[in-house]
This record gives C-alpha cells, sequence and structure tokens, in this order.
C-alpha cells in the first residue's frame, strides 16, 4: 500500500505502543488527539496559544523524571508516550480534586455556554466531588455587573485564563485580565470595573471558551428553568455579510439563545456582539402577524387570501392602466436566495420588464 | 471579495480604506488580528480615528471624499520607487504604460494638498505595500457611498494591478458586504440588469433563454434603478411598487424626497417582519417568516453559499416571501410557481444559473462551497482571478483616474463636513436590533465632534445640537471625542427620530447611482441658545 510510503517520510513517535506519524511543530496533546486519546484538559482551547497552566493534560514520556503537559510539549522524533498510566490517571485525579475544592457544588446549565459542561463531564469521568481540600476558593462572583448579556459568575473560575486569552488572543480587545495570584487570582477589567466602563465589546467569546460556565450567557440563561429539551439547528447569522455560522437554540417553539459555529467556514468560532446575543426581534411581540390591507385609510387585517387578490389586482391595475413599466420591485438584502429569486421571477414573468433592484445601492 | 475571509489570516500588509471593520465586520476583524498576531504591517486610512487606526502601524487620517487622492499619490509612489511588478503587468495588465505616464504629476506633496495626509506618510504607506509579499486592500460602504464611488474602486485595483498582489493567499481585492444577504439578492437576479447567476439581460442569448423559461417576452434592455425608480414615481411615472423586507423611508438618502415617492404611488405592497415606517405608508402589508423561522440559502461576502435554516414556527400567520411570491404570481397569472419548499427554488436557481450549475439545495447544506462552482463535482472558487481577469481580454485594465470634488463641498454657509456610518451594536434602520436589546448601547444617537470644535462653535458635551444641511435640519445630542478630526462631524444611520439621513444624498455616482451618503457639508449650532452659568 501507498499509506506506508507517505507516512514513511514523517517523523513518528511511540504513542501507548503504537507508532504513529506527525508533522514538525505538532503537540503531543496534538498527535493524541488524532488519534482518539482521552486525555483530558481545561486550560486549553485548540484556537488559543497553549498555556500549560492547568497540567490535566500530563502524559508520561520515557525518560523525562516527571510527567509532562502534552498541551506545550512538541512532538519529537522516537518519543515514547504513555498517555493513562495508573500514575498519570492518579495525578490528574488529585490535581481535580484541588481545581474542584474551589468551586461550590453547583450544576451547570449546558444554556451557560459552549464549552460550559468540560469540568462538570471531568468531575463525573474522574469521580471527584471535591470534598477533600474543602474551603479553599478563589474568584469572586461580580453581583454588582448587572449587564443583560454576561453573568460574571467567578465563583465557579478556576483560573484557567481561557477567557483573558480568547480576548487577548483572537478579538484583539484585550479587555480582561488577571488580578492576584493564588487563591486570591480573580479575572477583572482594568480598574477592577464592570464591563460595561471596559474595552468590552459583548462579543461573548470568553463565556463561549469559559469550562465551567464561571462566564455564563446571560440572555440564554433566562430560559434555564425551561423544562423543555435543548435542541441545535445549524444556520448562519442575520446579521452583515460575513455570514458565521451559529447553532440557533431552541426549547420547544421558542429561540433561547445563539451559539457560535467553530467549524464555520466564515466564522472559525468568532461572533461579535449581534450575532451573540441580538436574536430577540424574532418572536418580539411587534412582529407582524397577520396581512394588512388599507381600508378608510387605516391599515386592518384580513384573511390571506384577500390580500393577496388585493396585492395582484393593484398591480394589475397599474400594468393596464399605465402599461407594464408603471410596476417596480425592490428585493430585499436581508431575505434568502429564495425571496429575491422569486420576486424577479414574478416581475420578469408577469410584465416582461427588468423593473427590479436591490438596496445595495444604499 | 477577490479572497476568502480564511485569507485574512494571511497577509503581511494589510491596507483597510473606508472600513470601520472592528464595527461593521467584527468578526473579520478578528481574522485579521491573527495576521497582525504574526508580524503583519497594518495600514489604515479613514477619516475618523476609529479602533482599526488605533491599531494601525500606519495611519492616514485623510479629509473625507479624498480618496482618490490619496491613492494617486501611492500609486506615485510605489511607480517612481521602481516597485511595480512588471512581470505581472506584462502577462495580465492593459494600458499600464498610459497609466504610469498619467501617475507621473501626482506626487504625493499635491495629494497632501487635497486629502490633507502628510506626504510622508504616503510615501510610508505605499511602500510598505508595494514592499509586502502579499498584500490584501480590504473595504466597504466609505470607498463606494460617494459620486466617485467608482473611482474609488477603481483607484484601488490600479494599486492591487501594479504590485500584482491579487490571486494568490493572503492578497486581492475585497470589498465587505454590509448585509447577510446582499451577495445573494445580486446572484438571484434582483437587479436591472441581470438575470439570476449575472446574466445580462441585454445579451439576446440569455434574454431568450429567460424569455423561454419565465414563457414571455422579457425587454432586451435593462431596467431603471431604484434611486431613478424613485424619481419616476414623484414625476407621476411610476404607479406600483412590490417592496422587499427594506425600510427604504429611513435607509434611503434624502428621506422627505423617498416618502413623496412612495406617498405618489397608487399601490404599494410592503413584505417584511415588522411594520416599519415604509409599511406604514402600504396599501397592502403582507408578513413575512423571519430568520430563524424560515429555511434558506444565503451567499456571505466572499462567495459562500450556506443554508439557514428553521429553528422556530412563523409567528402567527407570516409566511416565507417565496411562497407569498408564487401566490401573487399565480394570480397575476404567472406559470411555473408550482413550488412546495424553499428547496425547489433554489433547486430551479443552480439550473438556471451557470455560476450556481453545480450546486444544489445538498450541497448548499455543506457550507463550503464558494461560487462560481459551475458543474457538479467542481470543488468551489474561494479565490478569484488566479490566472485571468474576467474581462474579453482576460486581463485587467489600468484607469486615468482624476481627483474629483465631492457633490458638495464646505462653504460659509455649510462649513462642516457630515460623514455618517454604522455602530457596532446596530444594523442599518434598527428594525431588528432595537427589538433585540441593542439599545442597551446607544440608547440615544449621538453627533461626534472633536473637543476643540465642540469649545470653538459654542457646543456643550451632552448638550444639544442643532445641525441642518440644503435638505434638511435634525437636533441631536454632542459627544464631544477624538475620533472625529476638526472641522468634520460624525453621525450614524439608522434611528427613525433623528434620521441622519434626512440630511445625505446630495449626489449620486453616476455610474452605479450609488448614493453619497457618506458626505454632506452642513451647519451647526446650539439647539439651546447658550446663556452663561449662574456663578
Ligand atoms: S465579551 Fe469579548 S470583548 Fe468582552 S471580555 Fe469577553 S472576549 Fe473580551
Ligand atoms: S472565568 Fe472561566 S475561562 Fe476565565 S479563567 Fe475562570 S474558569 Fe477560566
Ligand atoms: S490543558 Fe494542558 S496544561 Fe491545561
Amino acid at each position: 500500500m501507498s499509506v506506508t510510503s507517505v507516512t514513511s517520510e514523517l517523523p513518528t513517535l511511540e504513542l501507548d505502543g503504537d507508532h504513529v506519524p506527525f508533522s514538525l511543530g505538532e503537540t503531543i496533546y496534538e498527535v493524541a488527539q488524532r488519534h482518539a486519546c482521552e486525555i483530558p484538559t481545561l486550560c486549553y482551547d485548540e484556537r488559543l496559544d497553549p498555556l500549560g497552566g492547568c497540567r490535566l493534560c500530563v502524559v508520561e514520556v520515557e525518560g523525562f523524571r516527571s510527567p509532562v503537559a502534552s498541551c506545550t510539549t512538541k512532538a519529537v522524533a522516537g518519543m515514547k508516550v504513555r498517555t493513562s498510566t495508573d500514575a498519570v490517571e492518579k495525578h490528574r485525579r488529585t490535581l481535580l480534586e484541588l481545581v474542584v475544592s474551589e468551586n461550590p457544588k453547583a450544576r451547570i446549565d449546558p444554556l451557560r455556554g459552549a464549552a460550559s459542561q468540560e469540568l462538570t463531564v471531568l468531575r463525573n469521568r474522574y469521580d471527584v466531588d471535591g470534598s477533600r481540600f474543602e474551603g479553599k476558593t478563589s474568584g469572586s462572583t461580580r453581583h454588582d455587573d448587572k449587564n443583560p448579556f454576561i453573568a460574571r459568575d467567578y465563583d465557579q473560575c478556576i483560573s484557567c485564563y481561557r477567557c483573558v486569552r480568547v480576548c487577548a488572543e483572537r478579538e484583539g480587545d484585550y479587555a480582561i485580565s488577571v488580578m492576584n495570584r493564588g487563591f486570591d487570582t480573580q479575572i477583572t477589567t482594568e480598574f477592577n470595573g464592570l464591563l460595561d466602563d471596559s474595552d468590552c465589546t459583548y462579543c461573548g467569546q470568553c463565556v463561549q471558551t469559559c469550562p465551567t460556565g464561571a462566564l455564563g450567557d446571560a440572555k440564554a440563561m433566562r430560559a434555564q428553568d425551561d423544562p423543555a429539551p435543548l435542541k441545535a439547528t445549524r444556520s448562519v447569522c442575520s446579521y452583515c455579510g460575513v455570514g458565521c455560522g451559529v447553532d440557533l437554540l431552541s426549547k420547544g417553539d421558542k429561540l433561547v439563545g445563539i451559539r457560535p459555529a467553530r467549524d464555520g467556514g466564515a466564522n472559525a468560532g468568532a461572533l461579535c456582539v449581534k450575532g451573540q446575543f441580538a436574536f430577540d426581534f424574532v418572536q418580539h411581540s411587534d412582529r407582524l402577524t397577520e396581512p394588512l390591507v388599507r381600508k378608510d385609510g387605516e391599515l386592518r387585517p384580513v384573511s390571506w387570501d384577500e390580500v393577496l387578490d388585493r396585492a395582484a389586482a393593484g398591480f394589475a391595475k397599474a400594468a393596464k392602466d399605465h402599461g407594464r413599466h408603471s410596476v417596480y420591485a425592490v428585493a430585499s438584502g436581508r431575505a434568502p436566495h429564495e425571496s429575491t429569486y422569486t420576486l424577479q421571477k414574478q416581475i420578469r414573468g408577469a410584465f416582461g420588464t427588468n423593473y427590479i433592484d436591490n438596496c445595495s445601492r444604499a | 471579495m477577490s479572497n476568502p475571509l480564511s485569507d485574512m489570516e494571511e497577509p503581511d500588509v494589510i491596507f483597510c480604506i473606508g472600513t470601520n471593520m472592528t464595527e461593521c465586520h467584527p468578526v473579520a476583524a478578528t481574522r485579521l488580528h491573527q495576521a497582525r498576531r504574526r508580524g503583519a504591517t497594518l495600514i489604515v486610512a479613514d477619516p475618523r480615528r476609529i479602533t482599526l487606526a488605533k491599531r494601525a502601524d500606519i495611519y492616514l487620517p485623510l479629509k473625507v471624499g479624498t480618496d482618490v487622492a490619496l491613492l494617486l499619490g501611492m500609486a506615485h509612489v510605489i511607480a517612481r520607487e521602481g516597485l511595480v511588478d512588471s512581470a505581472f503587468i506584462e502577462s495580465r495588465t492593459l494600458e499600464a504604460d498610459a497609466f504610469l505616464e498619467h501617475i507621473k504629476a501626482f506626487t504625493p506633496e499635491w495629494a497632501e494638498g487635497i486629502c490633507e495626509v502628510p506626504a510622508v506618510d504616503i510615501e510610508r504607506a505605499a511602500l510598505a505595500y508595494a514592499r509586502g509579499r502579499r498584500g490584501a486592500v480590504y473595504y466597504t460602504l466609505g470607498i463606494t457611498e460617494h459620486i466617485c464611488g467608482v473611482d474609488n474602486v477603481q483607484s484601488l485595483c490600479n494599486l492591487v494591478l501594479m504590485t500584482g498582489h491579487i490571486g494568490r493567499a493572503g492578497t486581492g481585492i475585497n470589498p465587505m458586504r454590509g448585509q447577510n444577504n446582499i451577495q445573494g439578492a445580486g446572484d438571484a437576479g434582483g437587479l436591472p440588469n441581470n438575470y439570476p447567476g449575472f446574466q445580462s439581460v441585454e445579451k439576446p442569448e440569455f434574454q431568450k433563454k429567460f424569455s423561454a423559461l419565465y414563457g414571455r417576452q422579457i425587454d432586451g434592455e435593462c431596467g431603471i434603478t431604484k434611486v431613478r425608480a424613485l424619481e419616476y414615481a414623484v414625476d407621476g411615472k411610476m404607479n406600483a411598487m412590490l417592496i422587499c423586507g427594506e425600510n427604504t423611508l429611513v435607509s434611503d438618502p434624502d428621506r422627505k424626497h423617498c416618502e413623496k415617492a412612495l406617498r405618489a404611488l397608487d399601490h404599494l405592497v410592503v413584505v417584511d417582519i415588522f411594520l416599519t415606517e415604509t409599511a406604514e405608508l402600504a396599501d397592502v402589508v403582507l408578513p413575512a417568516s423571519a430568520w430563524g423561522e424560515t429555511d434558506g440559502v444565503y451567499a456571505n461576502t466572499e462567495r459562500r453559499v450556506q443554508r439557514v435554516r428553521a429553528a422556530v414556527p412563523p409567528q402567527g400567520q407570516a409566511k416565507p416571501e417565496w411562497w407569498i411570491m408564487s401566490q401573487l404570481a399565480k394570480r397575476l397569472g404567472v406559470s411555473g410557481f408550482e413550488y412546495e419548499s424553499a428547496a425547489d427554488v433554489f433547486n430551479e436557481l443552480c439550473e438556471v444559473s451557470p455560476i450556481y450549475k453545480g450546486l444544489n439545495w445538498e450541497r448548499a447544506g455543506a457550507a463550503s462551497y464558494h461560487w462560481p462552482v459551475p458543474y457538479d463535482g467542481h470543488p468551489g472558487t474561494p479565490r478569484l482571478h488566479e490566472e485571468t481577469f474576467p474581462s474579453k481580454t482576460g486581463r485587467g485594465t489600468f484607469k486615468r483616474i482624476e481627483y474629483r470634488e465631492p457633490a458638495e463641498v464646505v462653504d460659509d454657509e455649510y462649513p462642516v463636513w457630515l460623514t455618517t456610518g454604522r455602530r457596532l451594536q446596530h444594523y442599518h434602520t434598527r428594525t431588528m436590533t432595537a427589538r433585540a436589546g441593542m439599545q442597551y448601547f446607544v440608547p440615544e444617537e449621538t453627533l461626534e465632534v472633536h473637543p476643540k470644535d465642540v469649545e470653538a462653535w459654542g457646543l456643550t458635551d451632552g448638550g444639544k445640537v442643532r445641525m441642518a444641511s440644503r435638505r434638511g435640519a435634525v437636533e441631536l445630542t454632542v459627544e464631544a471625542t477624538d475620533r472625529s478630526p476638526r472641522g468634520t462631524v460624525f453621525g450614524s444611520f439608522g434611528f427613525g427620530d433623528t434620521a441622519v439621513d434626512d440630511l445625505t444624498g446630495a449626489g449620486y455616482d453616476p455610474v452605479t447611482e450609488t448614493a453619497e451618503l457618506k458626505v454632506c457639508v452642513v451647519r451647526l449650532q446650539p439647539a439651546v441658545p447658550y446663556s452663561e452659568p449662574v456663578a
């Protein structure tokens, strides 16, 4: 087979007994992930520079006295790596116990954010309840920050700095930073104030990367008590021309939140404040819910049949009285292709003119 | 865009002009940030000290409406320093000699006299852009919404052609589209000059094809633009209009003129999700299903074709627009509207459009194709112009552009420049964002004025100002900020109550009929007479 000839050109390392190829520059974690090894992580987000902070991703490498963090250690040809020995698993469990002991026991609703279940999942996997190192906490919740978008529940914070890193590395906003060290660590803004008074743009990226739910999508969390199952529907943002991939979160017939699509071709997991938070218009009470026709100067609700008859009759009359060039259509730059396609087909098919334009000129 | 969004992480020189990217296309800005982190040089040309300008390595604070002068100056420097890509010019362009002769007159010092950017900075920017291995240009409405919009774009094309920064990763000339599916509105044939898939209505072969498809003879000449149609309406030459999902009244320049036009119609039908200011003038209002309730297809600014999906049922009796149009068409006696789903409609669009030929509803679901996708099995075209340009000769032609003044220039009566734009949290006429909690950020429209001008003109930060142009007047709250340069004020459009656009719209680009929304001249005075504070 030709596969061997291709792979033989790449360096290899030994991963849990298997010889696997890798590309120069890859970390042990990246190689292991490709081979479906289940190495736990907390401070890792593939879009960010690896930090090596939580050390949950440790593995054993032959010739090294202590385990190394796989997310920051580069793969080297001939390396012998073991990802889940008893010693490593014990080490991880102890680390996790320490981390978890900082947090009050609380159910973290998945509506808080895309990564919000990461710590909960590991807690269950390692069966850690947090009682072993009781009494130590780091970070305290900012009850005073009443912005309607981002809950800052730092009692749940584990100091992985993913929020600070995503804000700096991906957004370039540098709105949040780390204050103090150790058990006094606190994620904060300049002058330790409210997000409103910082450079925060409310893009929500920190919320979506937080592995504990310490940062929560406050708008989505309004639906926490709704018992209906949470459904995600892949779509595209309704605002600008970038076309970010999103998942629409719904419970029953209610739209409850938005999540950026990590695999969105245009956005690669990013969103802005509009895409992330400005969806309430869909089910707003101001929505037009009935067809309307002007009668005696007032717009009044009528049936679809009547409204369509009236709309069509008006166009037919204009064309009959003033010629087919007296009818014009304006297509929408917001509606989907099918809207404009049927609109232009109607104008061209009914009147034989090219009397149509869209709103791109203004 | 000539290049895909992912290419925004690749350039080593970035030239942003007339784009407030961190506010209007924030996610695109996050991709540029990745190039910056790898050491790319950022050049920003904008009258206002926007966030992007603060992040720039080279900032060019040009006077509003003088882009052509700046770009001519840059072209001059590139040619003078021998930084033109001769191999590229030789193999891919036309009329280079005449162009290089033309720009000899336009020194950076000449440009400085018009655009007020120091000549040394024009030199620096030109050298940086030309010396980069991968240089990419990004622009938006700040370039096109001028009477010289086409000249501006052509001037950028000249820079791209002389340096060969096109057709490769991390290069190109990249307009960023404003609305989610404005690209799709053109793709699907919502244009007076093109059938779906940009097939010209003036070409007999396409005219024949679509006349046969749509079951009647269609005019062989272009229709008129919306701007012209509104003028006709005022003159009584247009009688009926069908407006789909656009708050024309608030988004258009010169609101009074627009309102007059719409009121003059015998029959106005509006399809929308809210009773907008425009819908309130209508004879018939048809409720459309909204985003989140509708299945369909969008094409983004990089021509990526993607599906939107319904997650919740439509509110009340709202219906998808394709259904509404089909019902109307049937009543107008047109056949060929027996669609049962959005998929049926989209598949027909693909069949009749060569650039969509290789796509269908299923494939659009992958969200990974950039048109053109000319045949089944074609991978799509994320990057344009790799080998040729879309012209008869396949070559790009240099154009000899001259600088022209905006339709209005400051004078004694109207001594201040007004320029308009958008705010991060808002979108067009705010019909959506204002109903989605975004008024949290900008509860009231403000007029940005330089602090020294606030003082010089007797205004107060947070106080009211009355701003008048030749077309109207509005009252606004003053925000003192050095984002605006001295002598130029900024307001955003999209607030029905203070509509800054009542004032703009002094002229149109003669080619595209795009309104000059970016510049007009105004005079300002405190709205409440100033009185000495009591000591
Ligand atoms: S919302 Fe965005 S800008 Fe604000 S702190 Fe989070 S990542 Fe930074
Ligand atoms: S708030 Fe969340 S993302 Fe930020 S450091 Fe704490 S746990 Fe990590
Ligand atoms: S994931 Fe590697 S150190 Fe945290």
